[in-house]
């Protein structure tokens, strides 16, 4: 009965329907709140992926290790509810370069943890985020060519145990200063390159919900942000849907290539549909 | 849900050795012993009507019974105070046996310093004998967004065994601020503290003895773990120093220690980690490569410090970003 409650929730989410296909899936698997006792393991989290894939991307062919895309995150995460992870895109291998990368964590409630398009001609190479992991999982980059070609890369981590929960430490602080952003700019590592690098941070609890609150049998509301774009001089370098696996206080680095001097937009749209908004002018980068 | 066999039989074994324990003050001097599942539980004499159970320096496990914090105990004319419930029902059900021995009065409060499961996996032996709960006033929320988690978790860590009859309870009775306890003859003084070691940290002093039950704000030995805020953690270490106790009861290490000598290593590693992660953060390295060596000067002088520094660490990142 709380299921049906929790998804007539979700579903007026705008990303309803994904959402609702993928926790159906891992529901049935878990009954939710990680009835699953024992450890997963990579066999455990290869079903679940198996049984998800369809879900999420129908039955289009996946090319796994072919170099296009790489993932990396610490073999053993510290903090269950901040594991970096870094994303490559190697544009040797892929000429045309990237339309969108999706990053997966199998046995999150709701594994589908983010989908970022990546702006035609911005020149990302390298995106790094933080992601909260409930559990031992394979966390997976899955990126699409602007051919459509699916190319999937993947790393087990361990993430569980000890009282390192995926919840926000300072909930009184997460409120207050909701919405609050910073970016840094970092420049070019080679002088005659326009490639330099972005860093975003939002202020935000980003609860991911999905936690049945032991007290009350309750799903806590999930309240993250669900759509971020970033922009420069009015060209698209990296957008965000989902982001629901993604830590509290969001943080983006990435590298892109400037066009002209125009000014950095980013706007953020969380479950709420409370809008956070800002622009910061492009520092001079060695042009 | 229906209180599992083997507590039952434990509650009721530790009944009949209490029987003999009611000719009380004669045992104040001494140590109460208690064994449960092959671990002894000893309950040491820390001032006049203050005991308190040492915690082991391991991260809890089957073998430990969970018992890896310090659990303290105040015993009163009319009442008795126990602070934080320990790592399983078979620790908490130990350390109310070994109350049976040192007094009859009736164990009206347990008190939880805060959310983790070390100090709180033992609550439902007190809500059995009818305590009432007390904790920060976050500390219900805490539970909540955490209780799960920590549930399923810790069963992978320390077995179903161990994990048997555990349950999340809340207190029911929340410290805004500050708030007195009478136990008979002497006031605790409970204190509510803004984000340090979590956001719902407690700390209880009893006035008759000057004694300081910090809870997890102070940890002695064993690394300091971090799961609320370093800034606030530092900030509040002056007041936290201007307790006039005689002693305290740290949430790990050995009890009791100096004060507020006890509070002197903390302080300089997270002085020192902080100083570490906000050059890392200067020099625009990102978070997975400065957790690497941040904070590595104090290797050896701690235990428990490879298995905490990176967490440590990766918090610490995380909010020094936005300094
Ligand atoms: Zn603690």
């Amino acid at each position: 009965m709380q299921n049906h409650a929790y998804r007539s929730r979700q579903l007026a989410l705008p990303l309803a329907a994904v959402f609702a296909a993928i926790i159906l899936a891992a529901g049935t698997l878990f009954g939710f709140a990680g009835a699953a006792n024992a450890q997963q393991t990579t066999a455990s989290s290869d079903r679940i992926w198996q049984d998800l894939k369809g879900d999420v991307f129908g039955d289009r062919a996946i090319l796994v290790d072919s170099g296009v895309v790489r993932i990396e995150a610490p073999k053993r995460a510290q903090d269950a509810a901040i594991v970096p992870v870094d994303i490559y895109i190697d544009l040797a291998k892929t000429p045309d370069g990237i339309k969108s990368v999706t990053l997966i964590i199998d046995v999150n409630p709701a594994p589908v943890a983010a989908t970022f398009q990546i702006g035609k001609d911005a020149g990302v190479t390298h995106l790094s985020t933080r992601v909260r992991v409930n559990d031992y999982s394979y966390l997976r980059a899955i990126a699409e060519t602007q051919g459509g070609e699916l190319h999937m890369a993947q790393t087990f981590v361990k993430a569980s145990g000890g009282c390192s929960a995926p919840a926000v430490k300072n909930q009184d602080e997460a409120m207050a200063t909701m919405g609050q952003m910073k970016l840094r700019q970092f420049p070019p590592q080679e002088t005659m390159t326009k490639v330099q690098e972005l860093q975003l941070m939002i202020r935000h609890p980003n609860n991911s919900g999905l936690q049945r609150n032991p007290l009350t049998q309750y799903f806590i509301p999930a309240h993250f942000v669900q759509k971020l774009s970033i922009s420069q001089a009015d060209r698209p370098i990296l957008s965000m849907e989902g982001g629901i696996s993604i830590s509290e206080d969001p943080n983006f680095r990435f590298d892109f290539k400037a066009h002209g001097n125009g000014e950095i937009q980013v706007e953020a749209i969380d479950t709420d549909g409370k809008v956070f908004r800002n622009q910061w002018p492009l520092e001079a980068a060695g042009l | 849900m229906p209180i599992d066999r083997v507590r039952r039989k434990l509650v009721s074994g530790f009944a009949c050795t209490a029987v003999s324990a009611a000719m009380l003050p004669c045992c104040l001097g001494r140590a109460a012993l208690a064994a449960a599942g092959g671990v002894e539980f000893k309950v040491r004499n820390v001032a006049d009507g203050v005991f308190a159970l040492q915690g082991v320096d391991e991260l809890m496990s089957a073998a430990n019974q969970g018992a890896i914090s310090n659990l303290g105990v105040v015993v009163g004319t009319d009442a008795v105070a126990v602070i934080d419930s320990g790592g399983s029902l078979i620790e908490a059900n130990a350390l109310l046996a070994a109350i049976g021995k040192i007094t009859a009065m009736p164990v009206r409060y347990l008190i939880n310093t805060h959310m983790h499961p070390d100090h709180i996996f033992g609550n439902a032996a007190f809500q059995e004998i009818g305590a009432t709960i007390v904790g920060h006033h976050n500390l219900p929320r805490a539970l909540e967004a955490r209780g799960a988690f920590y549930l399923q978790s810790f069963r992978q860590q320390i077995g179903d065994a161990l994990m048997k009859g555990v349950e999340i309870i809340p207190p029911t009775l929340l410290v805004d601020d500050r708030l007195q306890l009478d136990l008979g003859g002497r006031m605790l003084e409970l204190r509510a503290w803004k984000a340090a070691h979590t956001d719902n940290d407690l700390t209880v002093f009893d006035s008759a003895t000057r004694t300081l039950f910090a809870g997890d704000l102070v940890f002695v030995g064993s690394l300091p773990t971090l799961d609320g805020s370093l800034l606030g953690w530092l900030r509040q270490m002056d007041a936290l120093a201007t307790i006039g106790a005689a002693r305290v009861v740290p949430g790990h290490g050995p009890v009791p220690a100096d004060w507020p000598e006890a509070l002197t290593a903390e302080r300089r590693y997270f002085e020192v980690l902080a100083r570490d992660i906000r050059k890392a953060i200067a020099d625009g390295m990102p978070l997975s490569e400065a957790v690497k060596t941040a904070g590595a000067s104090e290797r050896g002088k701690w235990r428990l410090f490879d298995e905490y520094n990176e967490r440590n660490a990766t918090a610490a990142f995380a909010e020094l970003e936005w300094e």
